[in-house]
């Protein structure tokens, strides 16, 4: 298990679409399993907020960035394939 | 506003007019209003500077504002590339004219996931469109995506839905995408996609001379021209050689126009050229055209007109010091800003090219003559079948905007032993009036000379003159005809000379005669002098003679009477009886 890291993630979804809620649920899912207690998730619906978009350069909705730990990495897509999200999010999966 | 605009213009099919020289001429009015228009063609061919112009120009001079959406370049990069043509961005969008948004996909940093879609595209163009009310949108160059997209499906599928949305919320729009190989007209089929219009841009090098063409591939619903158009991206950003020239309706005004040469006026009816003709002046190397084209300039700038000289042989400053040599001064016209000598290599772009920036600097100058020197520099690379059209348009384009134009060109072929007529044929059959100079070799010495080869609609001299450049200016000379040949230069002057000194022996030998008539008179004159005088000595010799004649009778008589009184008498026995004694 990571030691001290802290993720900080940012999900964007543009409205209540079957996509980003399943986006969200998956990535509930992987950080309560893998980083349990050292991440924060924010959503951000660029629905409401479009001028959100330009500045993490956001094309596709869902997109998952991790803002923290450096550097920023991006996840496109709605998260289903567990084991990609952990690559893409470099976290070493917690053995079961 | 813009709709009551789009109505006027098309019949058919609404049009968003550019404001790109040229290119609203092309396509009867402009793109096709709120639909997109691909634009494709090679890396450095001028598709962004295409699409950006199109969405300066509608903000500035059509009311509609644009977005424009970059994957490519980014925005500061963009700024200062479009500066260099005149456009203020920053300016642009302070005003909510403009609004940029640069899109960036880096690769190695996405990892995919599952589904998804590119809502989060919509959104962003979605909002600059609303942000400022945009009526017009590039997408320069949204193929840039699939490098970074790896799942294409997914990402044609949502570049069909972005076309159909733009369509949708009545963007008139550009999209750019670079040239495909083979039959695919860009690299990722975008054409599949944006059906209306197509314009394609080509940037081909021939004989290490690059030109830039533009042609309008498709578009659907209106009538286009389908010519590849050569363009220019200069100063004043894209230029495209209009096709309006090739509508031969120009007005033919009768005003006439000094060359600024007094003896060429008179050889060309006695008041030079029409205004708005074209002048072709033919020669071999070194018979004096620049001259004469700097003289033409000359005078129109001493009427108080505005001239322009395009100079392929010599700089600016070469010309006016030349010039000074033959006594025409161009200084001062080029401080008042009457003159302007616009001086360029010929090598440095294409006929064509050179052609769309000569219309350009007519079209900021407003010349009211123009001189061309040489064209025929121009015409070196190329195949006379080449050159033709695209002079055949400038000419026009001078003549509709009833400007004088004088062109030289450079003959090969030397010293008249050739005819000078043969070359530069095609092009000659475009000009008015068309004056040869030659050289003439003779007597160990050239000369220049010059004749009036064609004139239309006027009287003009059949006389061949010479052409004599000295400090004082030009000047036109009449020749001698001897047995065989003109005479001119030294041998001209010599004929003259010996002309003279006929003449004045000429009115010696008269002279001689009539001073000879006049001694004769008097010797004559002296003669009868002598005679008269002769003839009174005699005659008072014989006078004298008779008077003593007279006296001696005289004295007899008395004496005889005077002896009769002595011998007594007198009455009986006179003198004549002798018998009684």
């Amino acid at each position: 298990m990571n030691k001290t890291k802290t993720y900080e993630l940012r999900l964007y979804v543009a409205g209540q679409t079957a996509k980003s809620l399943a986006a969200f649920a998956n990535l509930q899912r992987v950080c309560e399993t893998h980083l349990a207690g050292q991440y924060r998730i924010e959503v951000i619906d660029l629905v409401k907020t479009p001028q959100l978009a330009a500045g993490d350069q956001i094309l596709a909705v869902p997109t998952l960035v991790r803002r923290l730990p450096h550097p920023i990495k991006k996840i496109i897509g709605d998260l289903s394939n567990e084991e990609r999200v952990l690559v893409g999010l470099d976290v070493q999966p917690v053995n079961e | 506003m813009t709709q009551k605009r789009r109505s006027e213009s098309a019949s058919a099919l609404p049009k968003a007019p550019t404001g790109i020289t040229g290119l609203d001429e092309i396509t009867r009015g402009g793109l096709p209003a709120r639909r997109p228009t691909l634009v494709c063609g090679s890396a450095g061919c001028g598709k962004t500077m295409l699409a950006m112009e199109f969405l300066v120009r509608g903000a500035v001079q059509f009311d509609e504002p644009g977005v424009f959406m970059m994957f490519e370049e980014n925005a500061a990069e963009l700024t200062a590339n479009v500066r260099s043509l005149g456009f203020d961005l920053d300016q642009l969008m302070k005003q909510k004219k403009i609004a940029l948004d640069y899109v960036h996909i880096e690769r190695s940093e996405i990892e995919e996931t599952g589904e998804y879609d590119l809502e989060g595209l919509f959104i962003r163009l979605g909002h600059a469109i609303d942000a400022i009310g945009a009526k017009r949108v590039v997408l320069d160059t949204v193929e840039a995506l699939f490098a970074g997209l790896p799942n294409h499906g997914i990402l044609r599928a949502e570049l069909r839905r972005l076309f159909r949305w733009l369509k949708d919320r009545g963007m008139t729009a550009i999209i750019t995408g670079e040239k495909g190989d083979g039959n695919m007209i860009t690299r990722y089929g975008l054409e599949e996609y944006v059906a209306d219009c197509v314009i394609t841009l080509d940037h081909r090098v021939t004989e290490q001379i690059s030109t830039r063409r533009l042609r309008v591939l498709k578009y659907r619903g209106s009538a286009h021209g389908t010519n590849e158009y050569p363009f220019l991206i200069g100063e004043r950003g894209f230029s495209l050689l209009p096709i309006t020239s090739l509508r031969l309706d120009h007005a033919a005004p009768a005003e006439r126009l000094s060359t600024g040469i007094a003896r060429l006026d008179e050889m060309l009816g006695g008041q030079g050229v029409f205004r708005g003709s074209s002048v072709h002046v033919s020669g071999s190397q070194g018979t004096g055209k620049t001259s004469i084209g700097a003289k033409f300039a000359d005078a129109a700038c001493r009427r108080g007109e505005r001239a322009l000289i395009f100079a392929y042989e010599e700089s600016s400053a070469q010309i006016v010091r030349n010039m000074r040599s033959i006594g025409i001064d161009l200084a001062p016209w080029l401080e008042k800003g009457l003159l302007l000598i616009h001086a360029s290599r010929p090598a440095l772009s294409g006929l064509e090219q050179h052609l769309v920036a000569m219309h350009d600097t007519v079209k900021a100058f407003r010349p009211a003559v123009v001189v061309v020197d040489p064209i025929s520099n121009l015409t070196l690379e190329h195949s006379e079948t080449e050159v033709m059209p695209t002079l055949m348009r400038l000419i026009d384009f001078l003549k509709q905007q009833q400007i004088t134009s004088l062109f030289t060109s450079l003959t090969t072929g030397g010293s008249g032993t050739s005819a000078p007529e043969d070359s530069q044929v095609g092009v000659s059959s475009l000009m008015d009036t068309w004056l040869l100079l030659r050289n003439v070799e003779f007597n160990g010495e050239r000369n220049r000379l010059i004749y009036v080869l064609k004139s239309r609609g006027m009287a003009h001299s059949n006389q061949v003159r010479e052409f004599v450049l000295s400090d004082a200016g030009i000047d036109l000379v009449d020749v001698y005809l001897g047995a065989d040949r003109v005479l001119t230069g030294t041998a001209r002057v010599a004929q003259a000379a010996h002309e003279r000194s006929a003449a004045e022996l000429r009115r010696e030998d008269h002279e001689r005669k009539l001073r000879q008539l006049a001694a004769k008179r008097k010797a004559i004159e002296a003669q009868i002098a002598a005679l008269n005088a002769e003839g009174e000595a005699e005659a008072a010799e014989v006078k004298f003679a008779i008077a003593q004649e007279t006296l001696q009778e005289k004295t007899t008589q008395q004496n005889s009477a005077a002896m009769a009184q002595l011998r007594g008498g007198g009455k009986g026995g006179n003198a004549p009886k002798k018998g009684p004694r």
